[in-house]
């Protein structure tokens, strides 16, 4: 999604709340520079829900650690070039001091795991109280009646029995709501949630994504979701960004992209979801694992795994192009943007009997 | 009303914890006000059991206050869930150890014991009785139930006064050990690179040295003193802790809820020291209370070869020590009762020990 997707189409041109230009995170390791993030941009404007979707090792998680600097110095490195514009700061020139106000405060995080991003030691109503006296300059008997009012906006029976709870006491999607409650206390424009239901239960998942959804309306904030789960995507997100080793290989509105993927790494990913109407004698997977971070392949990154590979992609590296069809807003890094044709021949002859349906970009 | 009065706030919102807090202090200033002359002496250069007891004092006052005017944390409710801390389960797995309890128990009473020692002890520790030839070499007796010395002195009492030293030693230069590992360790963990480096050469040069000879060779720079051997104890005694908490904040340091903190605008110092430090807390105090009755040994020796406290002043390794030449096998009594008092002091610290370990130990949780 680049400025010129933004201003076509159906895309609104209202300005972006965050905005990732080339970002690149690189990591000195024993075995040479790992590229985790290579060049990644994607915008997320007020208000809406970007998916980041990818396989463990595509970037995801560390994109969002890049936007906030969390990353682990100092064998992380955010390249000269790359730029995170948040309301048209530039947070890779921003001082500690000033990222320390921004974290929590304008963009909070929440983590994967609920049973480990509390601290074990501290009763929760502590914890949400502890970020509202740094925010927001709360103090005194107007903290605890705060943090009853955000535990059982976030849905927590008995607030006023459980702010004295320890995160033990709790079960997995109860710390979940705990830890909403403090990435939300401080009213962030953006929330940026790593993995938010991928510990839970399924049922708990679809709870914790209504609350999500409803304190999103509620307070008017951004969410940048990052997941491997594109059934949670598709419920959730208004645009959506694919990650391939650390780079964007697709971006786009959800319903587009879903429905008609232009990557083969989109349409691979959604290959192998189980679909319940449909029962198949197995699912589909894709072979092999995302590569090493210090040594990508020559050519297009995703080449060793692709069905539709041909000499091209074993040398040359695709650019992020703009496929536009008629309302197809999309930006897609394939040579098959180029040569189509070359998707219906190996359709026909590997995947027929899959029915695999025919896709034009 | 609690910065005047501690724990009075908390007992009128109804919490218990509050009367033990009112008490200190009250206590505190009672004795603070009640032995003015005696205070006014010590600091004009008195004995050394004015200034343990000017140290007991000020400790007990700024502990109670502290614990009165705690930053009112948002969970200090009485709700059924509100009890349930990391030490509250401790405590329950710590009093499952019947010998730990009893241990405790005695460390409790040896404490009592010390503090108590002029209204228990039946003879003045330092003085020789008029008829010196009379009193001296006297096996034990209902008189005096563990002999005399040399000098006729009564060696039960000299134990009792000598308790006084050993402890008070004992707790304050662990204390001393234990802020200087504590916060060494927690820098060179959190910082890491060269702070770490450097930290950590520190402690292996520190530690491939004998600790008696080091302590020989502060201790014989200066005048021996209380003060100069609880402080000499205390900077050759850090190194485990120092050790321990390095490794325990190197993993701390990663955990998720640090992360989160982090990502919330946390800075480095709070961090520190509200996040990490009380996840790392568990293994300093077993390491600190099997560091008191090392600390109580090492004093012992120091005190047996004559660099600790000086006599007449009684300690538990100076008595052994006067007891140490031909009057050993005579007059046996004079070595057995200070070493039996070191042997189930320490014995009793390291039960302690020993149960904490297993009470605060995670991979022990049921």
């Amino acid at each position: 999604m680049s400025d010129r997707a933004l201003s076509s189409g159906e895309i609104s041109a209202s300005r972006p709340l965050l905005s990732v230009r080339d970002l690149r995170t690189w990591f000195a390791t024993d075995r040479g520079v790992a590229r985790a993030v290579d060049g990644v941009s994607f915008d997320v404007r007020p208000g809406t829900t970007v998916g980041v979707v990818g396989e463990s090792g595509s970037g995801k998680s560390v994109t969002a650690l890049s936007i906030l600097d969390l990353l682990p110095r100092p064998q992380a490195t955010i390249q000269p070039g790359s730029r995170i514009l948040f309301r048209g700061e530039d947070l890779t020139a921003a001082s500690e001091d000033r990222m320390r106000e921004v974290r929590g405060n304008e963009i909070a995080m929440i983590f994967q795991e609920p049973m480990t991003s509390l601290n074990p030691v501290m009763r929760i109503g502590v914890q949400i109280g502890d970020t509202l006296a740094l925010h927001r300059g709360l103090r005194g008997p107007a903290v605890r009646e705060e943090v009853v009012r955000l535990l059982s906006r976030v849905g927590i029976p008995d607030p006023s029995e459980r702010i004295d709870a320890y995160p033990h006491q709790l079960s997995g999607g109860m710390r979940q709501r705990v830890m909403i409650a403090i990435a939300l206390s401080c009213r962030p424009s953006l929330l940026i949630a790593d993995e938010p239901t991928t510990a839970l239960d399924v049922t708990i998942q679809a709870q914790i994504l209504d609350l999500l959804r409803s304190l999103q309306q509620e307070l008017g904030m951004a969410i940048v979701l990052i997941t491997h789960d594109l059934g949670v995507v598709s419920e959730m997100a208004d645009e959506v960004v694919v990650m391939y080793a650390g780079q964007v290989v697709e971006g786009g509105r959800v319903k587009n992209i879903l429905e008609r993927p232009g990557h083969p790494y989109t349409e691979a990913l959604l290959g192998s979801l189980p679909d319940l109407r449909q029962r198949r004698e197995r699912l589909e997977v894709i072979p092999g694992s995302v590569p090493e971070a210090n040594a990508w392949p020559a050519g297009c990154r995703f080449n060793p795994r692709c069905a539709y590979a041909w000499d091209r992609c074993r040398t040359e590296a695709p650019m992020l192009e703009a496929a536009r069809r008629p309302r197809q807003t999309r930006e897609v890094r394939c040579w098959l943007l180029h040569e189509p044709e070359r998707r219906g021949v190996v359709a026909s002859t590997e995947n027929a009997t899959d029915g695999a349906p025919e896709h034009n970009v | 009303m609690n910065r005047v009065l501690p724990g009075l706030g908390h007992l009128i919102r109804g919490q218990r914890a509050g009367a033990p807090i009112l008490f200190g202090w009250l206590a505190g200033w009672a004795i603070a006000i009640g032995a003015r002359d005696r205070i006014v002496t010590t600091l004009e250069g008195g004995a050394i059991d004015g200034w343990l007891a000017l140290i007991t004092l000020l400790a007990l006052l700024t502990g109670s206050w502290w614990a009165g005017n705690r930053r009112p944390t948002v969970g200090t409710g009485d709700s059924d869930l509100g009890g349930q801390s990391q030490w509250v389960s401790a405590w329950r797995r710590f009093t499952r150890h019947r010998t730990a309890l009893l241990g405790l128990l005695l460390v409790v009473v040896l404490c009592a014991i010390a503090l108590l020692a002029p209204y228990l002890a039946p003879y003045d520790p330092d003085v020789m009785p008029g008829d010196l030839v009379a009193n001296r070499f006297l096996p034990p007796s209902l008189d005096h139930p563990m002999g005399t010395d040399r000098f006729g002195r009564d060696i039960l009492s000299r134990v009792l006064y000598g308790s006084r030293v050993s402890l008070s030693i004992g707790f304050l230069a662990v204390a001393i050990a234990i802020s200087i590992g504590t916060l060494l360790g927690a820098l060179a963990g959190y910082v890491g690179r060269w702070v770490d480096a450097l930290a950590m050469r520190f402690v292996d040069v520190l530690l491939s040295f004998p600790r008696l000879v080091l302590l020989i060779l502060l201790v014989a720079l200066f005048e021996p003193s209380l003060a100069l051997v609880t402080v000499v104890l205390g900077l050759t005694g850090w190194m485990g802790t120092a050790r321990i908490v390095r490794g325990e904040v190197l993993s701390v340091r990663e955990r998720e809820y640090v992360e989160a903190a982090r990502s919330l605008g946390f800075g480095d110092r709070r961090i520190v020291l509200r996040h990490i430090l009380p996840n790392v807390l568990s293994p300093v105090i077993v390491t600190a209370t099997l560091g008191i009755g090392n600390t109580i040994l090492a004093e012992a020796a120091l005190s047996f070869l004559g660099l600790s406290v000086q006599p007449p002043t009684a300690t538990w390794g100076n008595i052994i020590a006067e007891g140490n030449d031909a009057s050993l096998v005579d007059a046996w009594w004079i070595t057995t009762f200070p070493g039996l008092a070191i042997v189930a002091t320490v014995m009793c610290l390291n039960l302690v020990g020993d149960g904490m370990r297993d009470a605060l130990d995670p991979r022990t949780e049921r």
